[in-house]
């Protein structure tokens, strides 16, 4: 290989030029790391040329040089940018803690609520549970009634209205076995208030009353059915109205209703 | 710095690589954009387009493909040919062939500072006609040795000899 003749086609000008094939431009290469000289002179033509051109160009500004370098690293790094990132995540924070402010005053007012309507469904649970004692209670009541007015071993004795009250009636339910006695007061007119009426078992001869209750808080639910105490021996019942608390003997002016077993 | 130890530092892609690259490279592919567009702005702004592609290349340049300046020289020279060609340019081509880079000297020469730079361009315009002719259509506008033939009605055999002859008369009055 004749590297000066090679030298001197002037193929090594091309190559700088970048006007040779990708063959061609190859051979060249394989020929520049074999000889030295021919490496030399490439980088001699290129230096000369890189000069040659530097020198026909105009003035570039300095701000070409800031351009370009923003439109080259600036666009690479501006996923690493450091300030608009902290700035997001600055309005992140806030935003977030407003968030979280906005969500606890939520949290915090549900609760309130929460609260409420616990104690609401408390109260609810209780009225409930009154509500069925009640109803119980009502039950209970009805069946002692019912069982007053089926059990055929209850005498009934009715009660006429006397000179006071000619209107007023009432009734008495007396059983014979166990001696226990119901008063009916349905047909006495509502007593005046600091009064009661106080009922009365009579024996005739000679007329001997014993008082066997007051009609105040034995009331079976809100029937005016009153339960008295028990008498084994009456022979005739009778009601007056007394002071409140009732009296040691009937007032005999306030005879309301009388009536014989 | 060799080709090696430049390539070294600018593959790193950084604020000092992109320092190094423009240095060494800017302002000569600027002057063989600027011959092709006759125009400052125009210039500019492919030398950016030139050197974002660049940037975005790097990885796929290696030397089996020639001198790095010359794989650069070619994405510039393609870069301004494609500008000329598309609208605008149509007029300014007819006289792509008239105008050369010593007469961009002539117009540069009231705004150039540069006491090297005119140096150089003093040296260059002692070039022959015939020479400068030669370089400007095969290095700068980038001409095939036929299309130069053909121009400069020169047998096709001896353009590359007689470039060779101006560029050696070019390397002993620049002594490279």
């Amino acid at each position: 290989m004749n590297t000066r003749e090679y030298i001197e086609s002037g193929v090594l000008e091309l190559y700088i030029f970048g006007k040779l094939s990708e063959s061609e431009n190859k051979e060249v290469q394989v020929y520049a790391n074999e000889y030295p000289e021919i490496k030399q002179e490439i980088e001699s033509i290129e230096k000369a040329i890189i000069n040659l051109s530097y020198s026909v160009a105009p003035n570039l500004s300095l701000e070409n040089f800031n351009t370009i370098r923003k439109a080259l690293l600036e666009r690479e790094a501006s996923v690493v940018t450091m300030q608009p990132k902290s700035n997001r995540s600055a309005y992140l924070g806030w935003a977030a803690s407003f968030l979280l402010l906005l969500g606890a005053g939520f949290l915090y007012f549900q609760m309130n609520q929460n609260d409420i309507l616990l104690k609401n469904s408390n109260e609810k649970n209780q009225d409930l549970q009154k509500s069925v004692v009640t109803l119980e209670e009502q039950n209970k009541n009805n069946e002692t009634l019912l069982n007053l007015f089926k059990d055929e071993n209850n005498k009934v004795v009715a009660l006429a209205g006397q000179t006071v009250a000619p209107e007023a009636k009432a009734k008495i339910y007396w059983n014979q076995n166990d001696h226990s006695v119901y008063v009916d007061a349905s047909g006495l007119p509502e007593p005046p208030k600091g009064h009661v009426y106080q009922v009365w078992s009579l024996k005739m001869d000679p007329l001997t009353p014993t008082s066997i209750g007051l009609l105040e808080k034995t009331e079976i639910g809100k029937s005016r059915i009153f339960k008295v105490d028990n008498t084994a021996d009456a022979e005739g019942f009778g009601i007056t109205l007394e002071p409140a608390g009732g009296s040691a003997a009937p007032t005999l002016e306030q005879l309301y209703t009388l009536g014989k077993v | 710095m060799t080709q090696e130890e430049l390539l070294a530092q600018i593959y790193k892609k950084d604020n000092k690589a992109f320092t190094l690259l423009y240095d060494s490279y800017a302002k000569s592919l600027y002057g063989v954009i600027y011959n092709l567009l006759k125009d400052r702005e125009e210039a500019e702004d492919i030398l950016q387009e030139t050197f974002v592609k660049i940037w975005k290349n790097l990885d796929t340049y290696d030397e089996s493909k020639g001198r790095f300046f010359t794989w650069l020289l070619n994405i510039a020279r393609n870069s301004a040919i494609d500008r000329l060609r598309s609208k605008n340019f149509n007029n300014n081509q007819k006289n792509l062939s008239s105008d050369n880079f010593v007469h961009i000297l002539d117009d540069n020469a009231r705004t150039m500072n540069k006491i090297d730079t005119i140096g150089i361009q003093e040296f260059v315009k002692k070039l022959k006609p015939k020479c400068i002719q030669l370089i400007d259509l095969l290095f700068f506008k980038g001409y095939t040795q036929q299309e130069v033939s053909e121009t400069l009605e020169i047998p096709l055999g001896t353009v590359k000899t007689q470039n060779r002859n101006c560029i050696n008369e070019l390397r002993n009055l620049l002594r490279v």
